[in-house]
C-alpha cells in the first residue's frame, strides 16, 4: 500500500506491510518506488526455485548439516510467508529456540514477528517452554505430540475460519529436536509429521521442517531421512562446498522438486543448485562463477 | 510389458490357483513407483469401467496419498469415481493411527472427512495396496505377510499389486514381501557411464527423477522365472514405457582414453584376427582341455592316440593329440624351469 504525500523523501517506516514515500514528478523518485517496490518483494534464486508462488499443499524439507547451517533458509522461508499475501498465516513450532530470536534475526531482514503475532497472522508454539501441553505431568510422549497435532489442527481450522485466509504455513524447527523431546521415538515424529503432511490434502496448507542431515547419517539405516525425503515434494540441501571452506561463499544449495505431478506445461528444471553468502541483513545466492 | 502386466492382473488367476500379485518396488534415487502404481491403477480402471475385465471392481487401501488424490487422477482420466459402485477407497491415511477421532471426541476438533467413501465392500475385485512400507512400519514384517498371503488366496479377490520403498526396510522384508507376489517390477536408476564433474552429477539427478529402468521378474507356473526390462520415462505427469535401447551401452565402449595410438582395430584387422588358427588346445572343436595327470600310464594314451592315429591315417589326414602335463606357469613365477632337470 503506498501513500502519497508531500514532496520530501521519507524513509521506509518500521511495520512491514505497508511503506510511505513520497512522490515527485521526476525520475528521481520514479527509481526510488521502483528500489523500494524491489525491496518490499524481492525475488530471488531460492525464491524462482521454490516456483515463485506460495504454493498452496506441499511439504518443504530443509536439511542441512553441522558445516552449514539451514536456519537461514528457514527464516527467509518465515519472511516469505509472512511477507506474501496479507491473507496468510504462519504456525510455528519451535523446538530449538524462543521466539525472541526470531524477531531478532527477522527484524534485521524487515519483518516484526511481534506484530504478526498481534495481527494474528503468527502462532507460535514455544516447546521449549516446560510447561507448554503440560510436559512435567507426566504423560507419555505419545500423548504429548498427539496434544501438540491438536493444537495445530485446531490453530488451521480457526485460521481459515478467520477472515478467510487463504494460505496457512506450519513451520518445524527442527525435527531431530522434535525426537529428542518423544525420547527418542522415531516412529512417533514420522506420525507427527504424517499427520501435519494430512494437514496440507485437507486444507492445502504448506509443511516446512527442518531436518540436520549429519545426525543420522551414522546410523546404519537412516531411517527417518528417508522417509522425510519421500514424504516431501521439495527436497532444499544445504551443505559446505566440496573444495572447503571460502570466504566469499558460505556453502551451496540444492534444491530438488520431488512432485512430479505439478508440471506447469513448459520444461522446468527439477534440479537447482546454487551457492550463497549469508550477510548481517540477508542472504546472496548466486550460480557458481558468476559472484561478482 | 507394462501392458502385459496389467493385462495379467486384468486376467486374474485360473481356478484353484491363487491370484496374481505384483510387487513394484523402488528406492529414493528414482522414486518413480508411485507412477507404475498409478498407472496400474488408470489401466485396470479402464479395464473394470469397459467390462472387458474378470473383476468387478477395486478396492485401494490408501496409506501415503489421500483417497480424494485418487479421485482426482481416475477423474482426470475421465472415470467419476465418487458415485461409482466399482471403485472403494480404504482411507488409511487421514487418520490411520487414530489421532483425530481422540482429539475429536474430546472436541478438540472438528471431525472432518475428506468425502470419499470408506467401506470396502468385498465383491470378486482387484485389490491394490498403495505403499506397504507404511503398512510394515507399524505391523510386523510376518503378520503383513500373513495378510498379503490370505487376500491372494481368498476366493474372491481375482489380482492384488503393492508399492514398496525397497531402501527404508530391511532385505529381508522386501524379500519376504517378493517370495509371496508372482510378479515383481523394479524401478532402478537407468546407467549412464562415462559421467564426471558436479554438472553432471545434477543432470544425473534430474534425469533420475524423470526416467528410469523398468525391471520386470515373472515367476512361471512351470518355475521358470522370465525377465523383461523395459525403459520408463515421465512427462507431463503421464508414465510412458519404451523398449529397453542399448544406447547406453554404446556411449561406454566409445569411451576409450583418448591417446596418441590407436587402440582399436579396425575391420581388416578383426577379419585376420579370427582367421588365426590357434595352438593345438584352443581350436574351439568343444573338446575340454585335457591335462595329463600320470594316472593313465604312458603306453595307454599313446595306443589311443595310436589308434585314432590309425583312424586318421585311413581317412588320410593327420591329427597331433597333445596331453598337457601342466597348466600354463605364470608369468614371473619364484620357479626355475631348470630346476627340475637331473644332472
Amino acid at each position: 500500500m503506498l501513500l502519497l504525500k508531500s514532496k520530501t523523501l521519507i524513509e521506509k517506516s518500521k511495520p512491514p506491510n505497508y511503506c510511505i514515500i513520497n512522490y515527485q514528478r521526476n525520475q528521481r523518485n520514479y527509481h526510488s518506488i521502483r528500489a523500494v517496490m524491489a525491496n518490499a518483494l524481492p525475488s530471488n534464486l531460492l525464491d524462482e526455485s521454490l516456483g515463485g508462488s506460495s504454493g498452496g499443499g506441499r511439504m518443504i524439507l530443509v536439511e542441512d548439516c553441522v558445516e552449514t547451517s539451514g536456519a537461514f533458509v528457514v527464516h527467509h522461508l518465515l519472511k516469505r510467508a509472512l511477507n506474501s499475501h496479507s491473507s496468510d498465516a504462519v504456525v510455528f513450532l519451535s523446538f530449538s529456540h524462543p521466539l525472541s530470536h526470531y524477531d531478532r534475526v527477522l527484524r534485521k531482514m524487515g519483518c516484526n514477528l511481534s506484530v504478526q503475532r498481534d495481527n494474528k497472522r503468527l502462532l507460535f508454539l514455544d516447546m521449549l517452554a516446560l510447561d507448554h501441553l503440560d510436559r512435567n505431568r507426566g504423560k507419555t510422549s505419545e500423548d504429548i505430540l498427539i496434544a501438540l497435532y491438536g493444537e495445530i489442527q485446531k490453530a488451521v481450522e480457526i485460521s481459515r475460519s478467520h477472515e478467510a485466509r487463504h494460505h496457512i504455513t506450519v513451520v518445524i524447527d527442527d525435527v531431530s529436536l522434535m525426537e529428542v523431546d518423544a525420547n527418542g521415538s522415531s516412529d512417533l515424529v514420522l506420525d507427527f509429521l504424517r499427520y501435519c503432511c494430512s494437514l496440507t490434502a485437507q486444507f492445502g496448507c504448506s509443511l516446512i521442517a527442518l531436518n540436520h542431515g549429519d545426525v543420522y547419517s551414522t546410523v546404519d539405516q537412516p531411517n527417518l531421512l528417508l522417509q522425510l525425503e519421500y514424504l516431501a515434494d521439495i527436497v532444499i540441501k544445504i551443505e559446505p562446498l566440496a573444495t572447503g571452506l571460502a570466504k566469499d561463499v558460505h556453502g551451496q544449495l540444492t534444491v530438488t522438486n520431488r512432485n512430479l505431478r505439478v508440471d506447469s506445461g513448459k520444461s522446468r528444471s527439477r534440479i537447482h543448485n546454487f551457492q550463497f553468502r549469508i550477510k548481517d541483513n540477508s542472504v546472496e545466492y548466486f550460480y557458481p562463477g558468476s559472484k561478482t | 510389458m507394462a501392458e502385459w502386466i496389467c493385462r495379467t492382473l486384468r486376467d486374474g488367476g485360473l481356478e484353484g490357483e491363487h491370484a496374481p500379485a505384483l510387487t513394484i518396488n523402488d528406492t529414493i534415487t528414482c522414486s518413480l513407483g508411485s507412477f507404475v502404481f498409478d498407472h496400474i491403477l488408470s489401466q485396470l480402471s479402464s479395464f473394470i469401467h469397459s467390462q472387458k475385465s474378470q473383476s468387478s471392481g477395486i478396492v485401494l487401501v490408501a496409506f501415503s496419498r489421500s483417497p480424494l488424490y485418487y479421485e482426482q487422477l481416475l477423474k482426470s482420466k475421465g472415470y467419476n469415481v465418487s458415485a461409482s459402485t466399482w471403485f472403494k477407497v480404504l482411507d488409511c491415511y487421514t487418520d490411520p493411527l487414530g489421532w483425530k477421532s481422540k482429539l475429536a471426541n474430546s472436541g478438540i476438533i472438528a471431525n472432518d472427512s475428506l468425502g470419499s467413501s470408506v467401506t470396502a465392500k468385498l465383491c470378486k475385485n482387484v485389490k491394490d495396496l498403495d505403499e506397504v512400507s507404511e503398512m510394515l512400519r507399524h505391523a510386523s514384517v510376518s503378520s503383513v505377510a500373513s495378510l498379503l498371503s490370505e487376500l491372494r488366496s481368498h476366493g474372491q479377490v481375482s489380482s492384488l499389486f503393492w508399492l514398496i520403498h525397497s531402501d527404508l526396510h530391511e532385505t529381508r522384508a522386501t524379500a519376504a514381501l517378493e517370495y509371496i507376489s508372482s510378479m515383481k517390477a523394479t524401478v532402478i536408476v537407468q546407467p549412464m557411464d562415462g559421467l564426471r564433474g558436479n554438472s553432471a552429477c545434477l543432470s544425473l539427478m534430474e534425469n533420475n527423477l524423470k526416467r528410469g529402468k523398468f525391471n520386470v521378474h515373472v515367476k512361471r507356473r512351470n518355475g521358470r522365472v522370465k525377465t523383461m526390462v523395459e525403459e520408463l520415462y515421465v512427462e507431463n505427469s503421464t508414465i510412458n514405457f519404451a523398449p529397453f535401447s542399448t544406447e547406453g551401452e554404446v556411449i561406454s565402449q566409445s569411451l576409450v582414453p583418448k591417446v596418441q595410438f590407436n587402440l582399436q582395430l579396425s575391420e581388416k584387422e578383426q577379419n585376420d584376427r579370427a582367421k588365426v588358427i590357434l595352438p593345438f588346445e584352443h581350436q574351439g572343436d568343444g573338446k575340454n582341455i585335457q591335462i595329463y595327470d600320470g594316472r593313465k600310464s604312458l603306453n595307454e594314451s599313446k595306443g589311443d592316440s595310436e589308434q585314432t592315429c590309425l583312424e586318421k591315417e585311413d581317412s588320410g589326414r593327420g591329427e597331433i593329440i597333445y596331453f598337457r602335463d601342466s597348466d600354463d606357469e605364470m608369468p614371473d613365477s619364484d620357479e626355475d624351469p631348470d630346476d627340475d632337470l637331473d644332472i
